[in-house]
């Protein structure tokens, strides 16, 4: 475990004529690990968490410091060569190329006026090779599936050579093998030194994967430890307000990997 | 094909526009004509020809194509809307309010000046207005927002047009309808400048927002995530889209169909690289005017066809054409 990139202290957050607080009194150390889970139900303030991290928004009460400086402090610029975020339902109307898509992850080195040189070039060939999309990189983006796409989207962020990582749900309405494909990618990442935030719904894989998971419901941040002490029956109960179990199951090729599984209504 | 090629290209096919629309008209000249009114080696009638009438009507046409496609291929991605025009932002109809009652209220004898300065009046009123209504729900532009205010400001721009025209007299009527086609007929060389001053200050901040546009165009997120200053770009754009659309309402009347395609044409062509993008859709944009106004001064001997028909009869095809060419 490594010093922790944020520390939040009693954040809160009310979106403008909102009727209740989206994240509410929380106060945790993130991205002191490789691979952060953030998992919970619909509405418990995930999303705008990920935001207040990368300060798209501004906590409406308490602060959020990044390598020691508030947040809202940081000049936007800054951050984006800090950090990486990948929105939840990015859809440009436009057509542009894998290539064109991660070269504007640039953008922060590059200013209005001056011209993308060999090494920016060179950076998005490695990002695209990084995530992977070498083969497609000059193809139209909506000609690509949405795990091609979710991972273009990735290397876009990789080529702001941000040493922290944000995904707000990239593998919402994924299939198995894009979101398998997607984790296994995030997980390298993680093990290369990127230290990597994820929200996602998946929690048999954030249980497996996963190095640090923070559970939140109703705005608040229930749990934040190992898969192992957070994704627990109890806990998961808890939060969805729904029976949900979590077992053990041992495979051949990874030994034993967690399952969690919400009990489904046996019809009369 | 390289950068520089496809501008060298679109400026060779603005200078062929530009020299075929002094060259051919009622009266017909010769390139040595053309070349000798420059130098001042011309008899006085070729120079008056060129000089006084094509010239500044050339040079407006094509300013006026490059201001409209500039601001069309802005809006769009500042709106994500492939839809959009220059005149989302209900430019034309407040412009239409404010030539319209002029041309009805005023008298016969109105000063040349009062017609384009109540149209850039009523176009700087309709924009006031959107933003208003756009910023009144929240303080954030909202893209979805904003198209709905410029409907909603342009419904009501059109309403009052059409009672203004309720009690207009036939020749008031007539001039306003040509007015709100849109005409090069009026073209001087004090509006030339009118027009391409702000042209060319907003290009050069244009320009410097293109990557900005680049983000934007995938989504306000993203672009923010990316560094770019949402909220101050998208509001210095519109606002800037708006007013070249409005300066360009004032001196020709509404032009329509210009800044809705060529940026499309470029898109289609070689892709939606703003900083690429908006300078060749200003260089295509200017060219298809200068030809569009063209056909609307000679298409029809004795008349002068109204140039948003023609530049969307002309428009039209080329641009199916350009759609099928891709699909292929």
């Amino acid at each position: 475990m490594r010093e922790p990139a944020w520390t939040l202290s009693d954040v809160n957050f009310r979106h403008p004529r909102g009727q209740a607080d989206a994240v509410s009194q929380v106060s945790a150390a993130l991205g002191d690990a490789g691979l952060t889970a953030i998992v919970g139900p619909n509405g418990a303030g995930k999303s705008t968490l990920a935001h207040l991290l990368a300060g798209l928004l501004t906590p409406t009460r308490g602060t959020i410091m990044l390598h020691g400086r508030n947040v809202s402090a940081w000049p936007r610029v800054e951050m984006a060569r800090t950090v990486g975020f990948v929105a939840q339902g990015e859809d440009g109307v436009f057509p542009v190329t894998a290539r064109q898509l991660v070269a504007m992850g640039r953008m922060p080195y590059l200013g209005p006026w001056r011209r993308a040189e060999r090494v920016d070039d060179e950076r998005v060939m490695q990002a695209l090779a990084d995530v992977g999309a070498t083969q497609f990189a000059e193809r139209q983006m909506h000609t690509l599936s949405g795990g091609e796409r979710q991972r273009v989207r990735v290397a876009r962020a990789l080529a702001q050579d941000a040493a922290l990582l944000l995904l707000d749900e990239p593998t919402a309405s994924l299939d198995v093998r894009y979101e398998v494909e997607l984790f296994h990618l995030l997980r390298t990442l993680a093990d290369a030194g990127v230290r990597v935030v994820v929200i996602t719904h998946n929690l048999s894989l954030a249980a497996h994967l996963a190095d640090r998971v923070l559970l939140m419901a109703r705005g608040a941040a229930l749990a934040l430890g190992s898969p192992a002490d957070v994704l627990t029956s109890a806990a998961l109960s808890d939060a969805y307000a729904w029976p949900v179990e979590v077992v053990s199951f041992r495979t051949p090729q990874h030994g034993v990997v967690p399952l969690v599984i919400p009990r489904v209504p046996v019809r009369a | 094909m390289k950068v520089v090629w496809r501008l060298t290209l679109l400026v060779g096919l603005l200078l062929i526009a530009v020299l075929t629309g002094i060259r051919v008209g009622a009266v017909g000249l010769t390139a040595s004509d053309i070349i000798g009114a420059f130098t001042g080696h011309a008899s006085d009638a070729s120079q008056a020809i060129v000089l006084g009438l094509r010239a500044p009507r050339v040079a407006l046409a094509a300013l006026c194509g490059a201001t409209l496609a500039l601001s069309g291929g802005t809006c769009q991605a500042l709106l994500r809307n492939p839809l959009a025009d220059p005149y989302i932002l209900g430019i034309s109809s407040g412009a239409a309010v404010g030539a319209v009652g002029a041309v009805v209220l005023g008298h016969d004898n109105l000063p040349v000046w009062v017609l384009p300065v109540a149209a850039f009046a009523g176009s700087l009123a309709a924009l006031a207005l959107v933003l208003r209504v756009a910023t009144i729900t929240g303080e954030a532009l909202d893209s979805r927002i904003l198209i709905l205010a410029g409907v909603v400001v342009a419904a009501f721009g059109n309403a009052i047009v059409l009672l203004f025209l309720t009690f207009a007299d036939a020749e008031s009527f007539r001039s306003a309808m040509f007015w709100m086609m849109g005409s090069l007929a009026g073209a001087t060389w004090p509006r030339v400048a009118t027009l391409g001053l702000p042209l060319v200050a907003s290009s050069v901040v244009l320009f410097a927002y293109a990557r900005s546009l680049d983000a934007l165009a995938i989504g306000d997120t993203t672009a923010a995530a990316l560094g770019v200053p949402v909220e101050r770009t998208k509001r210095i754009c519109f606002i800037l889209a708006s007013l070249l659309a409005a300066v360009s309402v004032s001196v020709s009347g509404v032009v329509g169909f210009v800044g809705l395609v060529t940026p499309h044409a470029v898109r289609l062509l070689w892709g939606s690289d703003h900083r690429f993008l908006l300078p060749a859709a200003a260089l295509l944009g200017a060219s298809f005017l200068v030809f569009a106004d063209l056909g609307a001064r000679s298409l029809a001997r004795g008349t002068e066809l109204p140039l948003g028909v023609v530049t969307a009869i002309v428009g039209v095809p080329f641009f199916v054409m350009l759609l099928r060419r891709r699909d292929a």
